[in-house]
């Protein structure tokens, strides 16, 4: 087992290693990465946009149902959920959802260009593969997923409003008012930090598990659910460990 | 011309390749046929870079490959096209597009430059009227041409073709044959093709070279096979009694020849005594 996660991340290093050429046709590369940039962005903004809003308003109404007593101000509820989601759910829970949509996507289609030798003919073009391929990928998610946190933390913000008003449980001046009290830019940018280390550990670890698939069709399952797995444990513990250092 | 000089390759304790040695002329098709596991697609690979050779150097017209740095590598890449089995074109693309995506890649000429160049190699595979269809919409025999397309756009020296009949019909099959024969001759092209195919090995070997179990059993032309001695090979190509009738008869054939006598100084075949 050791051994194995020494030759994977071997493997995975010599792979982000191997994007770094002088690009063939920096036009290409250009549009290759536009094109990243429109399936994982514009690709997922309809899933981010549900979960973003349900996970807003279940915010709301749950810390509304523990926050009892007469003497907390009920702005403390619209308070709470902003540091929630800003803090958490807006980075970690959208990403966790992008490891699933965005990271079986490029596991898949890099694993169906190597099982139908799409790979192996850019190759023998005299194209990197790796860079024309990977890269684009990875930088259109450390371009787009930092923005899906951010629709993601309005919108959730929102759906807390939302909810909370058609509930009864807090007026919307009151929201307001909670939305303004002690804000901390600090978190803001915690939040983005997280966004941009898992839009790295989402596209780089779902293209080399994309990128190496030997085998044929079961095998491009095989790798695009252990890429979701992977990414999401590497999502979990980053949080963690980013938790522990910048907070 | 591609020189291949004491190949050796090996996978942990599995030696494939044993040393493997063969010269590819220009203008000529050069044919790699063995039984599965003889070692041919891993001798394709490693000849065109896609494995790297544990022993032995490949020469590209005197340039050694195997010692070359990625970049010099990236060059002659340049000069290769190959046609892959299962054809490897791009599914998101039109076959335009497919063919038009090493130009592309590479900045050759203005987009109408190009396209006349994409519209070129169309015709000359018959594809002119599918430049707007998507693989997924085309034959696998169509798919074959749009590779071969693909491959000659760049007006490589070295042409590649891994099984380039299989799940073809006969005569789907001989087209393409025909089609690659023609175009190593028309461009002087090394050609060099990975096949099972029979029919291929009889229409279109120049030069044919049988492997057995990683080495280099039997060398020699079309014409050479049908009165090669070599018992290994007469099992794998005649393997059938439709097949070793026929080559009987193709010996026949030959030897009324008087040409085909002289060049080959052979007794006469069985039927002819």
């Amino acid at each position: 087992m050791e051994f194995r996660f020494f030759y994977h991340f071997g493997a995975y290093l010599l792979m982000l290693k191997g994007m770094f050429s002088k690009p063939e046709n920096p036009k290409m590369y250009w549009k290759q990465f536009m094109q990243q940039c429109v399936d994982i962005g514009v690709g997922s903004l309809g899933i981010v946009f549900i979960i973003s809003l349900f996970m807003g308003g279940v915010t709301t109404l749950q810390t509304a149902y523990q926050l009892v007593s007469p003497i907390i101000p009920k702005a403390t509820i619209a308070q709470i959920t902003r540091d929630t989601i800003i803090l958490e759910f807006a980075p970690t829970l959208t990403s966790i959802v992008l490891a699933g949509v965005v990271g079986s996507k490029i596991a898949s289609e890099l694993g169906n260009m190597r099982i139908s030798e799409q790979i192996d003919a850019l190759e023998i073009m005299g194209i990197n593969t790796r860079g024309y391929l990977v890269m684009p990928k990875i930088l259109a998610a450390l371009l787009t997923i930092p923005c899906l946190v951010i629709i993601a933390g309005f919108l959730g913000i929102w759906g807390g409003k939302f909810a909370g008003v058609a509930a009864g449980i807090i007026s919307n001046d009151e929201f307001i008012q909670g939305l303004r009290q002690e804000l901390k830019i600090y978190n803001i940018f915690f939040a983005l930090s997280k966004s941009y280390t898992f839009a790295f550990i989402i596209s780089s670890v779902s293209a080399y598990y994309g990128y190496n698939v030997q085998g044929g069709a079961l095998e491009i399952g095989k790798a695009s659910t252990t890429a979701v797995v992977v990414s999401c444990v590497l999502i979990l513990f980053s949080d963690y460990a980013l938790s522990a250092i910048l907070l | 011309m591609i020189e291949l000089q004491d190949i050796k390759k090996g996978f942990g304790d599995k030696q494939v390749l044993k040393g493997v040695s063969a010269t590819m002329e220009a203008g000529k098709v050069s044919l790699i046929i063995g039984s599965s596991g003889s070692g041919k697609t891993v001798l394709m690979k490693c000849i065109v870079g896609l494995m790297g050779v544990d022993e032995g150097k490949v020469l590209y017209n005197e340039q050694d490959f195997t010692a070359m740095n990625d970049q010099d590598k990236k060059t002659v890449r340049q000069e290769i096209g190959m046609l892959f089995q299962g054809s490897a074109l791009f599914d998101s693309m039109t076959v335009e597009q497919n063919v038009m995506f090493p130009l592309d890649m590479f900045g050759v000429g203005s987009y109408k430059e190009k396209k006349k160049r994409v519209m070129e190699c169309l015709d000359r595979v018959n594809l002119k009227d599918a430049a707007r269809k998507f693989p997924a919409e085309i034959s696998g025999g169509m798919k074959k041409r749009v590779g071969i397309a693909r491959a000659i756009v760049l007006n490589p020296k070295y042409l590649f073709c891994d099984e380039p009949n299989s799940g073809l019909d006969p005569q789907t099959s001989l087209l393409i044959d025909k089609l690659i024969k023609e175009l190593t001759v028309e461009y002087n092209i090394t050609t060099v093709i990975n096949t099972h195919d029979m029919n291929t090995v009889m229409e279109s070997g120049d030069h044919i070279i049988y492997m057995y179990q990683g080495l280099k059993q039997w060398e020699g032309s079309n014409e050479e096979i049908i009165f090669s001695n070599d018992e290994r090979l007469n099992d794998f190509i005649f393997a059938s009694d439709f097949l070793r009738d026929a080559k009987e008869m193709r010996q026949m054939e030959m030897f009324r020849d008087k040409n085909w006598r002289d060049r080959l100084k052979k007794e006469p075949p069985a039927g002819e005594k």
